[in-house]
């Protein structure tokens, strides 16, 4: 793997720290945004019978705002610390955990944890572990069946089954 | 003499056959949290929590700060034998004890380090059992003004203390109180900051941000580290164990040192890894052998080792005597307390005797069976840490999953648990502190129903919070811990000149 900390030539290799600086400063400061606009939508001043229930929030909001206009200011105008956030091939090892997750978690909406889980197990380390598949799907099998005994029959902690409940056969 | 009493009571009852397997259980459960990468203390209690939900609350506190014990036991072990800090607090252990294990003498460095931890824990328990009470009785009087006060001193030591950007710490904690308010307002029964959307009328519950912020976000980074675990092997045998422990009374007044410092930032909620990179500095400062520090010297293993667990531990000082957690980690235990019917706060020590007792008795208990676990059980801890990456990796999201589902049966939260991986993964490398945004979800409830009530007393006035000697002081720590940050650089560039 290539040296983390390159010099600031390497900007081009990854994205920059002062890019994500901007974009996270960016995204908080439309989400202290959204906190003072629903806040004054409630009223944050002080009534009759005591603060409204924007009164907190609204300061909040507020909060947010400055603090990450200053840090925006600082990544744009600041030192240039330089410096990449992340280079191209560890981001994609990132998307390689992060997609696949994603792609669980709408398989859990789907057809539940226990078959989810079993199945993003297995490919995961098929794809990324180069693992056989006999290997691999046994081990994830075997994950969901130690979760099934655990959480449904010794604790009565149901699951989700997902909506279409490949389970559904066995009385859970 | 009120509390040995009390504390032979509370023996008494964490000393059952049941609580005891559920300290070695929760122990051994903890070292494994702590040696996987991507469960910690935190989230690994979070994670269980609702396997806990119908268990009595005296037992479940036990099992869960047993595995709080475990998880800062954990660390070390990574920490000496991979050169991996398995948590934050142990970075420091790396230092000293990697090159310990690298000149062969891995079971010195961890038998140094398990007992280092122990003292230092042992320590903060017996300054807990002294002081928690005197510290509760004391917060009786307190009304809303001293309360938001107690507050707000938390969130300014943050700023005074953080090594983060301050306006990146302030961010932080503030999207934890916008996070927090979402939902119902507890005073007028408003819907607030959910924009139509119904299913947020929950609000986000913090357990959800703890498990995708240090779970999945510390999956993340590491898979972006592209891990390969490449160690040293580590035998502790009984004669290594008796030679170490030869060896360490020597380093007492480092130990004496670096326990108050822990129990010191374990109370303000400095917190375990500060704590650690301290008193390592001033060890390595103080000591004779300061220069040699970093090539492998035992009194840099005990030094960060005593003060992490010793503020681990201390940070629950705060959290069972006055309701205001430490930690992330006790911020989970507190949340807990709420969920098995127990209202935290100075109350407790009066209504609740059995179970703050038990609970101080199992910190004496958990922490020996804690060193009697690591010190017997090492290889195999080693051993677990050599499973590949590519089948950690997603079992370790599957229990992620399957924790954020428990905690409200809601298919959402599992969703917004893989949100906030995302934003732990930014945060983490941009230096937005977790800790604050944490315990600002946790307590922007409690401290928001605070300032309402302070200032309906005061009919809007907020000179209420200097009305008192009490309130004024705890307040004017409080400014000057914000203004810490701005003091110190006005000290700097002031010399400079000179």
């Amino acid at each position: 793997m290539a040296d983390k900390h390159g010099s600031d030539s390497a900007t081009s290799a990854g994205i920059s720290v002062q890019t994500m600086e901007i974009v996270v400063a960016l995204i908080l400061f439309g989400l202290g945004g959204m906190v003072v606009f629903d806040s004054s939508r409630l009223g944050f001043r002080w009534v009759e019978d005591g603060p409204q229930a924007g009164y907190f929030p609204f300061y909040i909001g507020v909060f947010i705002c400055v603090s990450s206009l200053v840090t925006l200011a600082q990544a744009l105008f600041g030192k240039k610390r330089g410096g990449v956030f992340v280079e191209w091939a560890p981001l994609r090892q990132v998307f390689s955990v992060l997609v696949p997750a994603a792609i669980f978690v709408l398989g859990i909406q789907l057809i539940g944890i226990y078959v989810a889980a079993a199945a993003y197990i297995a490919v995961f380390m098929v794809w990324l572990g180069k693992y056989g598949w006999i290997k691999s799907v046994l081990l994830g099998v075997a994950v969901s069946a130690v979760m099934f005994m655990m959480f449904e029959v010794w604790f009565k902690v149901p699951l989700f089954k997902g909506g279409y409940n490949p389970l559904g056969f066995l009385g859970y | 003499m009120e509390e040995i009493n009390a504390l032979f009571h509370g023996f008494s009852v964490a000393l059952t056959p049941f609580n005891l397997l559920l300290m070695f259980v929760g122990v051994t459960l903890g070292v494994l949290i702590g040696v996987l990468p991507g469960l910690g203390g935190a989230n690994g209690i979070a994670i269980l929590l609702p396997l806990t939900f119908t268990m009595e609350p005296t037992s479940a506190v036990i099992m869960l700060s047993c595995i709080y014990w475990g998880a800062l036991f954990g660390g070390a072990i990574t920490s000496i034998l991979f050169n991996i800090p398995g948590e934050p607090w142990s970075v420091a252990t790396t230092f000293d004890g990697y090159p310990m294990a690298q000149q062969g003498k891995a079971g010195e460095a961890l038998t140094t380090a398990f007992t280092s931890s122990f003292i230092g824990a042992f320590f903060a328990v017996v300054m807990i059992t002294f002081l928690a009470p005197l510290v509760a009785k004391f917060a009786l009087q307190f009304g809303p003004p001293e309360f938001f006060a107690v507050f707000f001193l938390t969130f300014c030591s943050f700023i005074g203390m953080g090594k983060e950007p301050p306006f990146k710490i302030v961010a932080a904690m503030m999207l934890g109180f916008a996070l927090a308010a979402v939902g119902i307002d507890t005073v007028t029964g408003q819907l607030r900051l959910i924009f139509g959307w119904h299913e947020l009328m929950r609000g986000f519950d913090f357990l959800i941000a703890v498990i995708g912020l240090f779970g999945i976000g510390e999956i993340l980074l590491s898979m972006e580290e592209g891990l390969s675990f490449s160690g040293r092997t580590a035998k502790i045998d009984p004669r290594i164990v008796i030679a170490t422990w030869k060896k360490l009374p020597k380093f007492w007044l480092t130990s004496l040192r670096s326990c108050v410092i822990g129990c010191w930032m374990g109370i303000t909620p400095g917190g375990a890894t500060p704590a650690s990179f301290m008193s390592y500095g001033i060890a390595k400062r103080m000591s004779p052998d300061g220069a040699k520090f970093g090539t492998g010297m035992p009194e840099g293993v005990v030094a960060p080792e005593t003060a992490a667990h010793a503020a681990g531990t201390a940070a629950l000082l705060p959290m069972i005597s006055l309701g205001i957690p430490g930690s992330p980690t006790a911020a989970v235990l507190l949340g807990g307390l709420l969920i098995w019917g127990l209202q935290p706060g100075p109350l407790l020590f009066v209504e609740q005797k059995d179970f703050v007792w038990g609970l101080i008795a199992s910190m004496y208990l958990g922490n020996i069976a804690g060193l009697i676990i690591v010190l017997t059980c090492v290889p195999l801890f080693a051993a677990i840490l050599r499973v590949p990456f590519s089948i950690i990796a997603p079992v370790i999201i599957v229990i992620c999953a399957v924790g954020a589902y428990t905690v409200h049966n809601a298919m959402l939260d599992i969703w917004l648990m893989l949100l906030f991986g995302v934003a732990g993964y930014a945060f983490k490398k941009l230096a937005y502190p977790l800790a604050p945004l944490v315990l600002a979800l946790v307590l922007g409830d409690q401290a928001e129903s605070a300032f309402r009530q302070a200032m309906l007393m005061s009919q809007g006035d907020v000179s209420i919070f200097f009305s008192n000697g009490l309130v004024g002081s705890i307040m004017a720590l409080g400014l000057l811990m914000l203004l810490w940050p701005l003091l110190s650089k006005l000290k700097a560039s002031l010399l400079r000149q000179r």
